[in-house]
């Protein structure tokens, strides 16, 4: 009998990430890391990528994870959890272990969406049991906030600045939830600390397939963001109200959206409480600003329209 | 006892593989290692092994996997050469610090640009500092009979320290050469079980591999390093002594060759060594006394045991398959450090020969041993670095 | 902490205490501290789900006090509290006063 998804029952089980960390007041990544460890109800074995979750989780002599845990480099989780998976294959095989465990890895958008995105793509495509949990909070923070491929159209960075001529980051983000269901793994889904049992609900399903699963969480950053310390989670609900961020699972390759606003708030809602994106309110910006609605408005009804698809047949 | 076949070294090492069936193998094909992976393949699809083979997208995810899967708790091998060991090269510090015994195959291989797929040291020298025990391979034999010891070193509670077997790409891995395989039993006796410090997959007990270690720290786990890399020298001899027992053939931490009363040795690894060796007959026939000294553990380079060997000879040339542009290569600049440390002040120059596969011939050996000659009658040396076999 | 010498060190900096973190205070980072008015609290546990720094202290599924030891004053669960009646149950205090 697996804990049910209530708050009461959840807070009974051991938190499996502790307090003494050293990531910043209000950090979105360990709200992500302890709900998904409060989900899964096996032991698990995680691998961390390089980055701010896993330079402030173990700064020598100390750790604050309670699962065995290991970060070998930036690029290579997806990796580094597949070497640990087959291990636990081969040692099961020779009766060596009989329990039952499973496998994350967690990285950030850098680790994940860029120099991590070959060695990602392999593992899913080997079929290694891991479940991959990415928390993109749309840019390089660790190092200072640099540009990523996950950072939005127009964001000010310290490698995309705001400048004089030229008004951020050029390029809309890439879209690593898509290209990840591109792989036809048995499970893909996009969700927010802010959806605590959505959240839950997505690490359950994607720890139960027998295969590889991968899970892209917005994780607000407040130093990258330019956002106060308290509104983490409030920030990340507007990006699932505006649609930036919509919330959609895709099992055995059949997409759901798991959230439809009943208004589908402006894009600007989300953009004008965030720092980075101040420059886009000047006189002159404009365009950026509906450049940056009409990506969110086309991805949300290609989103409405593939799963209209599946409605229609039933 | 074994028995004899006419193998190739990439058989050789796969037969090794098999023999010692790890619990994980991770690797990607490379020329000229590619056929090690590809043999190996076929021993795990026939069920000759029980090894899970994780069959990466990139060198780099295989020594990922490899640190991942010897963390957890078992034996881990893979295969590579040249841009491969590059493509690894950030990886292989991470497991020596991490002190995980994963055993590679290294078929050397000439590095980039131009490219070039044929033997040369490049990639093993390119990582010798990378914190792995490295053992270089003369022939199919030799990388046979190393690739078994080094998982006891490895694996050695004293050292705990990941391993490199090298070979020479195409002249051995490619060759087929007549060699004698030790019974399956055997092996597995020889090797005994894998003992884990600190699975990861002991989830009852977890352990965090891979903190962040400030200057408070570092510099303390570099030193444990070194403290367990110094160890390697009396564990080589001590495997070495018991697999005698088991195969008849001994082993050092170098092989000595005619050297006892020499004036004259060069110092030559792997295969271009057993070229060598003959010519040195042939001058010894006419009453030259020259020897040869073959490295065979490079990481940790046994230093005094290397300047004992030579204390006595007059001039030294040494023959390097590899560069390091602007200095002098690799080995020379190990057998400098070893005679200067030990008080020892031969004459020494440094020869660069058979990058990228180029042949090591006789009559290579042959100059180079006539110009030590010149060397030793003169007292003088003319040019200290030099290329052999290259033309003007 | 007294520092250890490298032949005291575990091997590979590996670390067999798992949460040793907990030992580690960080609630000297804040500037502002959480203030449980538990009048005002309807048990929803909403800030103990959202609390990045495991510091909102909860027993048979009821919350009790925070963890100062550890909670870094972000205000998140202040932001989050709904309250009861327009009353909120977490008010952030600034440190010192």
């Amino acid at each position: 009998m697996s804990t049910p998804l209530r708050l009461k029952e959840l807070s009974k089980k051991e938190d499996l990430l502790t307090g003494g960390h050293r990531l910043c007041s209000g950090c979105g990544a360990p709200i992500i890391v302890r709900q998904v460890l409060l989900a899964a109800e096996v032991p698990v074995v995680a691998a961390n990528a390089t980055g701010c979750l896993e330079v402030s989780t173990s700064i020598f002599p100390y750790t604050a994870w309670k699962i065995p845990w290991i970060h070998s480099a930036f690029e290579n989780a997806a990796a580094t959890i597949s070497g640990v998976e087959a291990m636990y294959k081969a040692l099961k095989r020779k009766g060596k272990i009989d329990r039952k465990i499973k496998f994350i890895a967690f990285g950030g958008d850098g680790g994940t969406y860029d120099i991590g995105f070959q060695s990602l793509s392999g593992a899913m495509e080997r079929g290694h049991d891991i479940v991959y949990i990415c928390y993109d909070n749309g840019a390089y923070m660790n190092t200072g906030i640099q540009r990523s491929s996950a950072t939005p159209l127009g964001a000010n960075t310290t490698t995309s600045p705001a400048g004089s001529v030229i008004p951020g980051k050029l390029q809309p983000r890439k879209n690593l939830t898509k290209i990840m269901a591109a792989h036809g793994i048995p499970y893909v889904a996009q969700t927010t600390p802010a959806h605590w049992r959505d959240l839950m609900t997505k690490v359950r399903k994607a720890l139960d397939v027998d295969g590889p699963a991968f899970i892209n969480v917005l994780a607000s950053c407040n130093r990258g963001w330019r956002t106060p310390t308290n509104t983490t989670i409030q920030d990340t609900k507007l990006a699932v109200e505006t649609c930036y961020w919509p919330l959609y699972e895709y099992e055995n390759g059949r997409l759901k959206i798991n959230y439809k606003p009943k208004e589908k708030k402006p894009i600007v809602e989300f953009l004008k409480t965030q720092g980075r994106f101040k420059h886009l309110f000047s006189p002159g910006n404009e365009h950026i600003l509906e450049k940056i609605q009409e990506l969110v408005d086309a991805e949300w009804e290609a989103l409405l329209r593939e799963e209209s698809l599946y409605s229609e047949e039933g | 006892m074994g028995k004899k076949l006419a193998v190739t070294g990439n058989q050789a090492i796969a037969e090794a593989m098999r023999q010692i069936n790890p619990d994980v193998c991770a690797a990607y094909p490379i020329t000229p290692s590619t056929e090690v992976m590809q043999r190996f393949a076929a021993f795990v699809a026939d069920g000759k092994v029980g090894t899970e083979l994780v069959t990466v997208e990139s060198e780099h995810s295989a020594m990922s996997a490899c640190i991942g899967a010897s963390a957890a708790g078992g034996r881990v091998m893979t295969a590579t050469s040249s841009q491969g060991l590059a493509l690894m090269w950030e990886m292989l510090h991470i497991a020596s610090g991490m002190r995980l015994p994963v055993v590679m195959t290294l078929v050397n291989r000439a590095l980039s640009a131009p490219i070039n797929i044929h033997g040369d040291h490049s990639d093993g020298m390119g990582s010798r500092d990378c914190g792995w025990i490295q053992l270089y391979s003369e022939n199919a034999q030799e990388a046979y009979d190393n690739l078994i010891q080094a998982i006891r070193i490895a694996e050695h509670e004293s050292v705990r320290l990941p391993a490199m077997v090298c070979m020479d790409g195409f002249i051995i891995s490619h060759s087929i050469e007549s060699m004698e395989f030790l019974p399956d039993e055997t092996v597995k006796e020889f090797i005994g079980e894998f003992k884990p410090t600190h699975p990861l997959l002991d989830v009852d007990n977890p352990v965090t591999y891979g903190p962040l270690v400030l200057p408070d720290y570092f510099i303390e786990f570099k030193r444990a390093q070194h403290e367990a890399m110094s160890h390697v020298k009396d564990v080589v001899l001590e495997v070495a002594k018991e697999f005698e027992k088991i195969s008849g053939r001994s082993y050092g931490l170098f092989e000595s060759y005619r050297l006892d009363d020499a004036d004259i040795a060069i110092v030559i690894l792997n295969s271009a060594a057993g070229t060598a060796k003959d010519v040195i007959d042939v001058f010894r026939d006419k009453g030259l006394k020259v020897g040869l000294l073959k490295p065979r553990l490079f990481r940790p380079f046994p230093y005094e045991e290397v300047a004992q060997a030579l204390a006595n000879v007059k001039v030294i040339g040494v023959l390097d398959r590899a560069e390091s542009l602007g200095g002098f290569g690799p080995m020379f600049m190990e057998i400098a450090s070893a005679m200067m440390t030990n008080g020892s002040n031969p004459l020494m120059v440094n020869k660069i020969y058979g990058l990228g596969g180029r042949d090591f011939m006789p009559e290579h050996a042959e100059a180079v041993i006539n110009e030590l000659k010149e060397i030793m009658d003169t007292g003088k040396v003319k040019v200290l670095k030099e290329y052999i076999g290259v033309r003007e | 902490m007294k520092l250890k010498g490298w032949k005291e060190l575990e091997i590979g900096a590996v670390i067999p205490e798992p949460g040793n973190a907990d030992n580690y205070n960080t609630g000297s980072w804040r500037a502002f501290r959480p203030q449980w008015i538990e009048d005002n609290c309807i048990q929803c546990l909403f800030c103990w789900i959202y609390c990045p720094d495991s510091a909102v202290t909860v027993k048979d599924g009821k919350r009790g006090e925070f963890d100062y030891d550890h909670c870094k004053g972000c205000g998140i669960c202040a932001n989050e509290c709904p309250g009861k009646k327009g009353n909120k149950a977490i008010v952030m205090v600034e440190e010192g006063k």
